[in-house]
């Protein structure tokens, strides 16, 4: 009973937070109650037994998004309050989206209450997975395309981020905040280091202690510390690459090399190999999370600028 | 009409109505900025109806789906570099989006 | 929670206590920062009321743990205390620099 009441209450704020942020009309509003909500799914995830979106979640939704948008918003400069929409013109899109929803809720409530075959299977395969914490192993094993997939999209966004990176924001940094930033670094270093160990049986992983390095060098960066963490440095380049670079050859070795698996599979690991296997990709996935996060949010000009603006308009750009 | 439990059903009904106030924050704008934020609230709701369709089968033993967990943690980062990507894409709009509908731009 | 029944009603009471002003201080805090009326009075309701409820809510969740989880929930609560101290410093400042220039 007890939870159900905890339920209603976060269910009730996360839906309050998400209109309000939709609703309200001033945009930097619109940002913090955006940044509240990501902090309430965190929590939401624990309480539905996914410990590991939890972690990814406190440092991507809240802090990783939050700083994006702050940066974002300070660009747009003062902005006047968005127009006041009148009743007829939310009238259409306001019957499409109840339409739409009672809809997706005659959809789900047909589902049976019974998961599918697959939790079963994965944990039968989990012996011979290389770890033995689930998601861990439907990761970088049962379904590692997935995760050389999205190292190969967080690639692609940095390398388009770089291209189209626009003039950053002149902040001046206090000592204080400085001083405080460089505090953070070491038990975030080590807090990083923990969860990409505890991945293995635990819940954790590259992703998580990827995104938790991202946050702390993010504060840092803003601080205007760590300024070899840059593209220009041929061994951030290496790195952010090393990550996609790493898992296809290890999968390459795994598939081409004879007499490590008895019927090689693509992207299918040796069981007796797994666990260091597992160990190696994750580290380099991890320095490629990070670093590509980190670059994304505070992504700086590139070495020569691509100039979008037309002649007239590139002078406007003050400092 | 229903075989799903109490707080199941809750979680399921918020994911859906998550989804739908982003569709709406979508359509209303009118700010680009608030638009990503929309796109991003749509992408909590769907990611929360795959994690509810995780725990249906979980009971304090047996875990919830990993397989869907993992699908949505690959979500996840591939949502914060989507945003990031947009967000450069939108500052780099910012300087001629107050010339907007210009009717001399020789292209489009 | 799986000790709850362990406790003596002693240790319950004290614990509920805790609880109870901890919870006190969070709800004070953020009627002062819906209420008052400038950012510098802001941040001192939030931050001043919080890290003090949250010590008491740990407090009061000490008796339900074991002696290494509540080092943890001590080494979370000094970081909090920190990291709000300092932020509560910074945007201090920012509002002032603000002001100074306006």
């Amino acid at each position: 009973m007890s939870l159900l009441l905890f339920d209603t209450l976060l269910c009730g704020l996360l839906l309050a937070l998400a209109l309000a942020s939709m609703l309200s009309r001033q945009l930097s509003h619109a940002v913090i109650l955006y940044i509240a909500f990501g902090l309430l799914m965190a929590l939401a995830w624990a309480r539905l037994a996914a410990p590991d979106l939890a972690l990814a979640e406190a440092a991507i939704g809240a802090g990783l998004t939050g700083a994006l948008c702050f940066t974002a918003l300070a660009r747009q400069g003062k902005l006047p309050l968005s127009p006041q929409v009148s009743w007829q013109q939310r009238g259409w899109p306001v019957l499409f989206v109840l339409l739409m929803l009672s809809g997706l809720l005659l959809a789900l409530l047909q589902l049976p209450a019974s998961p599918g075959p697959l939790p079963a299977l994965v944990l039968q395969e989990l012996a011979d997975s290389g770890v033995s914490h689930p998601v861990t192993a439907v990761l970088l094993n049962f379904r590692s395309w997935d995760t050389v997939l999205e190292l190969l999209v967080l690639l692609l966004a940095l390398l388009g981020t770089l291209q189209v990176a626009p003039v950053p924001v002149r902040q001046n940094s206090w000592a204080l905040g400085r001083s405080w930033s460089q505090l953070l670094a070491p038990p975030i270093i080590l807090l990083a280091g923990y969860i990409l160990w505890a991945g293995a049986s635990q819940p954790g992983g590259a992703f998580q202690a990827g995104a938790l390095l991202a946050a702390g060098a993010v504060v840092l960066k803003l601080n205007r510390q760590l300024n070899w963490l840059a593209w220009r440095n041929i061994w951030v380049r290496f790195f952010a690459v090393a990550g996609l670079g790493v898992f296809v050859i290890v999968a390459l070795a795994a598939w081409l090399l004879p007499g490590l698996a008895a019927e090689p599979i693509w992207l299918r690991w040796p069981p007796e190999h797994a666990k260091y296997i597992i160990l190696l990709i994750e580290v380099f996935a991890t320095l490629a999370i990070a670093i590509t996060l980190t670059l994304l949010v505070v992504a700086e000009q590139p070495a020569t600028p691509i100039s979008l603006e037309r002649p007239d308009t590139a002078g406007g750009s003050d400092d | 009409m229903t075989e799903l439990s109490g707080s199941l059903l809750l979680f399921l009904i918020t994911a859906a109505s998550l989804v739908a106030a982003g569709v709406y924050g979508f359509i209303i704008g009118p700010e680009p900025l608030r638009r990503i934020l929309a796109l991003n609230i749509i992408s909590a709701g769907i990611f929360m109806l795959m994690v509810v369709l995780a725990y249906r089968g979980y009971d304090g033993e047996a875990t919830a789906d990993p397989v869907l967990q993992a699908l949505v943690l690959t979500g996840l980062v591939v949502a914060v570099s989507a945003t990031a990507f947009g967000l450069t894409l939108l500052a780099r709009l910012k300087p001629s989006s107050s010339e907007i509908s210009a009717p001399e731009e020789p292209e489009q | 929670m799986n000790s709850a029944g362990e406790l003596s009603v002693f240790s319950t009471i004290i614990s509920s206590l805790l609880l109870g002003i901890g919870l006190l201080f969070f709800v004070a805090g953020s009627i002062g920062m819906l209420r008052f009326p400038d950012s510098f009075s802001r941040l001192h309701a939030v931050t001043k009321a919080d890290s003090l409820g949250l010590g008491a809510v740990i407090a009061g969740l000490m008796f339900y743990s074991s002696w290494w989880q509540n080092l943890l929930m001590l080494f979370i609560w000094l970081l909090v205390m920190a990291s709000g101290a300092v932020s509560c410093q910074l945007l201090a400042r920012f509002c002032k620099a603000k002001q100074d220039k306006a």
